[in-house]
């Protein structure tokens, strides 16, 4: 065991980086200490990830910053680099090959050889004590596979000591374990801080934070606001460093906020796939926005995508202006009325290598043609006063749309939406990744559809967006809705009411 | 009219020249080295560019081209349809039996397009509602459909001297033969389905981006079947073809590794193998280059062993110019 060493401590100075024109980071101290668990907080996209990454050696970054171990400075050249350090990284998504045994996978990347060969002897040797001091209760021999969750988790924790960390990193471990495998996680990571391991714990839940964390830093907006000690950290006083932003005059809704009197048009009741949403029930009226918030990995996409038929559900019914549909695919849900923008643009949007036009009428050819033939001058037309309306900025619509910047591109993806003339759109982060100007244009729009009475529903990582553009928010936690709260001309939404019931707070008081 | 927008204009500030060169590109494709391959053998055998054997070479690549045009069907998909020789010696059994049994001159043509059209429908009913990979698949089927096409002339050769459809493989029409004919209505065909008609965008779709596709409302799986169902019915035109030309069909032999040329002249006409890409003009001059690869290096009196390793090096060089091209035009 490596519990000999001094305990360790390590520095990031001045930490930056952009992407492009995106700011990531700004000027990030951070320290973290052998003994101690250094809790890491903030919303999506405050840029945990981003600072964990560069500490991996995934990401490198920008110049004027500098990493220390033990007081000496450090280049991390990749995730090998680190792995040599001792900084072990374990990403929410888990990086174990399902068809290994356990000690292979402990040992990947750095297996024991005799040879040349894979001594896989020496590796389940060395496996056992490891695996026995985390109190597991499989062998270096069982297949990955047959493991729970919380096993696999065990299993990198394990990978983690073979590799002699001294850092290591998690980030939010407890997303898919129950409540008896979290508080059997903890005790393992209390032990590993004992050991005099620096533990850099992520994490939104305040519970944990409590339970855990000798000291706690909050970013947002790419910069550390602060770093608490055990003792300073209360509650309403970390959700207030989480959020306290104002909000701009960015949105603005010109809209009538809908009336609770308006008539319903898409009811969705008790809907469930079994998983990853767990009976979801809400009403949205005519030309109202609703937004729903929640951390990522509550189930809002889920949703969404349960109710336009991309994923199959098992139980629930959506009820659209009085009548029940059952869309079973997405080509139905089009039909019926109810459309859906894609949180990953490039993944299942758009087609990069097809025109302009061809994206802006891909879900409309089908009725504009006769016998199959594409009616090519209502495409044009189409495309031009789509283009104005949504302010698509292009040279001409035979461009490839790869040649569109990002914000352009997901008007496109808009225009397409709104060409096959929806009732009720759901917009799932409708302005990821793209620049502010193109932000505020998808505002107006938005704006404009619910004053036409079409229903919106906007699913938002980021709070001020949400609360900005939103009639009324629900907040999604492990698949349920945990909570709804209504804006009113006298009190708009608070980003801390929304906090609060992300984090439990809210729960845990009621 | 939403409120703020209707005043918006389209402001030009996208790098349009760059791309549009890029397109000119693309559309370009492999003709210069088709043109190139064409001087260099004018330049060595005085005899190539006559007509008498523009024509042989085009009556040569015939089959192939309509092999071709199905398979840029698939392969715009994404796919591959590695069964098409054998179907093809299947429709040509089928044509030459249904010709010796039945009365009606079509019988033959109709039994032909119809047996591809079959297999067709089973590779793309397998890949489309089973989800199986289509190389799987069509490398089943490749080996399944061979055996009926044996089974169906209990593994011997079987003719028709009186073939009613013969003309199709022999004979002219204002000078040009009717394989050559076929051939380019099968191209032109081809482009009108891939470029104006409702399949044709879906076709492009679901190769470019099938999760995309499938969000936006399109049937993929209605699409991948009817690629392979096209497919199908060409290699069965192409197995008509070949029966007339010969008044014969041979299960064994016949369109032995059809395929692999079918597929090298999508490949060099520049589509995409992930799908999403491509032209069928580019498959033509794909397969042109092939055809005349091999006749202007038999009048060279290059030995056959030798065409062999000089046709598959032009092919993975003309490939390998074209991605590095395209990265430039990339780069720009």
């Amino acid at each position: 065991m490596s519990v000999a060493r001094p305990p360790v401590m390590l520095e990031m100075r001045h930490i930056g980086k952009t992407f492009g024109a995106v700011r990531a980071l700004a000027d990030v101290s951070f320290a973290a200490a052998g003994g101690e668990i250094h809790a890491l907080m903030g919303e999506n996209g405050a840029g945990k990830s981003t600072l964990m990454k560069i500490l991996g050696g995934i990401y490198r970054p920008d110049g004027g910053g500098e990493i220390r171990l033990d007081g000496v400075p450090l280049v991390i050249e990749g995730p090998a680099a680190a792995r040599r350090q001792g900084i072990i990284v374990i990403h929410q998504e888990l990086a174990l090959s399902p068809n290994l045994t356990v000690a292979e996978n402990m040992f990947l990347g750095v297996e024991r050889k005799r040879f040349g060969l894979i001594d896989r002897a020496a590796m389940a040797l060395a496996a056992r004590p490891v695996l026995a001091r985390l109190g597991a209760a499989f062998g270096p021999h069982t297949p990955t596979a047959a493991l729970s969750i919380a096993a696999r988790q065990m299993v990198e924790i394990a990978r983690a000591l073979a590799a002699e960390a001294r850092i290591l990193v998690m980030d939010e471990p407890t997303t898919s374990l129950t409540e008896r495998e979290t508080t059997k996680l903890f005790g393992i990571i209390e032990g590993l801080r004992d050991a005099g391991l620096a533990i850099i714990y992520i994490s939104h839940r305040m519970a944990e934070i409590d339970r855990l964390a000798d000291r706690v830093s909050v970013l947002r907006d790419g910069r550390l606001i602060g770093t608490l000690a055990r003792a300073e950290c209360a509650h309403a006083r970390l959700v207030q460093m989480m959020v306290g932003r104002e909000i701009s005059t960015f949105y603005k809704k010109a809209h009538a906020p809908a009336p609770a009197r308006r008539e319903v048009l898409l009811e969705i009741q008790d809907i469930t796939d079994g998983q990853r949403v767990r009976g979801c029930s809400f009403t949205l009226a005519a030309g109202e926005v609703l937004g729903i918030a929640g951390l990522v990995g509550a189930g809002r996409s889920e949703l969404a995508r349960l109710v336009c038929g991309i994923t199959p559900r098992t139980g629930g019914h959506v009820i659209l202006a009085g009548k029940e549909v059952m869309p079973r695919n997405p080509a139905a849900a089009i039909a019926a009325g109810i459309a859906y923008l894609t949180e990953d643009r490039k993944h299942d949007g758009v087609h990069l290598d097809m025109t302009v036009r061809e994206n802006i009428v891909l879900g409309v050819i089908g009725r504009d043609a006769r016998l199959g033939v594409r009616n090519r001058a209502k495409a044009k037309a189409r495309s031009a006063a789509a283009m104005a309306r949504l302010g698509v900025r292009a040279a001409h619509d035979s461009l490839p749309l790869r040649a569109l910047s990002g914000g352009n591109q997901q008007k496109v993806l808009l225009a397409r939406l709104l060409e096959t003339g929806p009732r009720v759109v759901f917009l799932d982060e409708p302005t990821r990744g793209i620049d502010v100007g193109a932000k505020s244009e998808i505002y107006r729009l938005i704006d404009g559809l619910a004053a036409q009475g079409m229903g919106v529903v906007v699913i938002s990582s980021e709070l001020p967006e949400i609360i900005g553009i939103s009639d009324r928010v629900l907040v999604m936690r492990d698949g349920r809705i945990a909570g709804e709260l209504r804006a009113s001309a006298a009190a708009p939404i608070s980003q801390e009411a929304i906090m609060e019931i992300i984090t439990g707070l809210a729960a845990q008081a009621a | 009219m939403i409120k703020g927008l209707e005043n918006a204009s389209i402001i030009r500030e996208e790098p349009a020249p760059r791309a549009d060169w890029r397109a000119r590109l693309q559309i370009i494709g492999m003709l210069p080295v088709l043109v190139l391959i064409i001087a260099i053998f004018e330049l060595l055998a005085p005899r190539f560019l006559t007509w008498n054997n523009l024509l042989i070479v085009m009556q040569q690549a015939a089959i192939n081209i309509v092999l071709a045009a199905g398979m840029t069907f698939v392969i715009l998909t994404g796919g591959i349809d590695l069964s098409v020789g054998a179907i093809l010696a299947t429709a040509a059994m089928l044509a030459v039996l249904a010709s010796q049994n039945l009365a009606w001159s079509l019988a033959g043509v109709i039994a032909g397009l119809a047996g591809g059209m079959v297999c067709g429908a089973f590779n793309g009913a397998l890949i489309a509602a089973l989800d199986l990979p289509p190389f799987i698949v069509t490398l089943g089927s490749l080996t399944a459909v061979r055996g009926v096409a044996r089974l169906l002339g209990n593994d011997n050769t079987v003719f028709n001297p009186a073939l009613p459809f013969a003309v199709i493989g022999n004979g002219k029409f204002l000078g040009v033969p009717w394989l050559v004919i076929i051939a380019f209505v099968v191209v032109v065909l081809a482009w009108f389905v891939l470029r104006r008609t409702v399949l044709g965008m879906h076709i492009y779709a679901v190769g470019g981006n099938a999760e995309a596709a499938h969000l936006a409302g399109i049937k993929v799986g209605g699409v991948l079947f009817i690629v392979y169902v096209i497919s199908g019915l060409l290699a069965g035109l192409g197995g008509v073809m070949s029966a007339a030309r010969l008044y014969a069909a041979n299960g064994l032999q016949l369109g032995q590794s059809y395929e692999l040329d079918a597929i090298a002249a999508v490949i060099l006409g520049g589509t995409s193998f992930t799908g999403g890409v491509g032209s069928i003009w580019g498959t033509l001059i794909g397969a042109l280059i092939i055809a005349i690869l091999s006749n202007g290096l038999i009048l060279l009196g290059v030995s056959d062993i030798w065409q062999f390793i000089i046709k598959g090096l032009v092919i993975i060089i003309a490939v390998a110019l074209d991605r590095y091209r395209m990265k430039a035009g990339l780069r720009g």
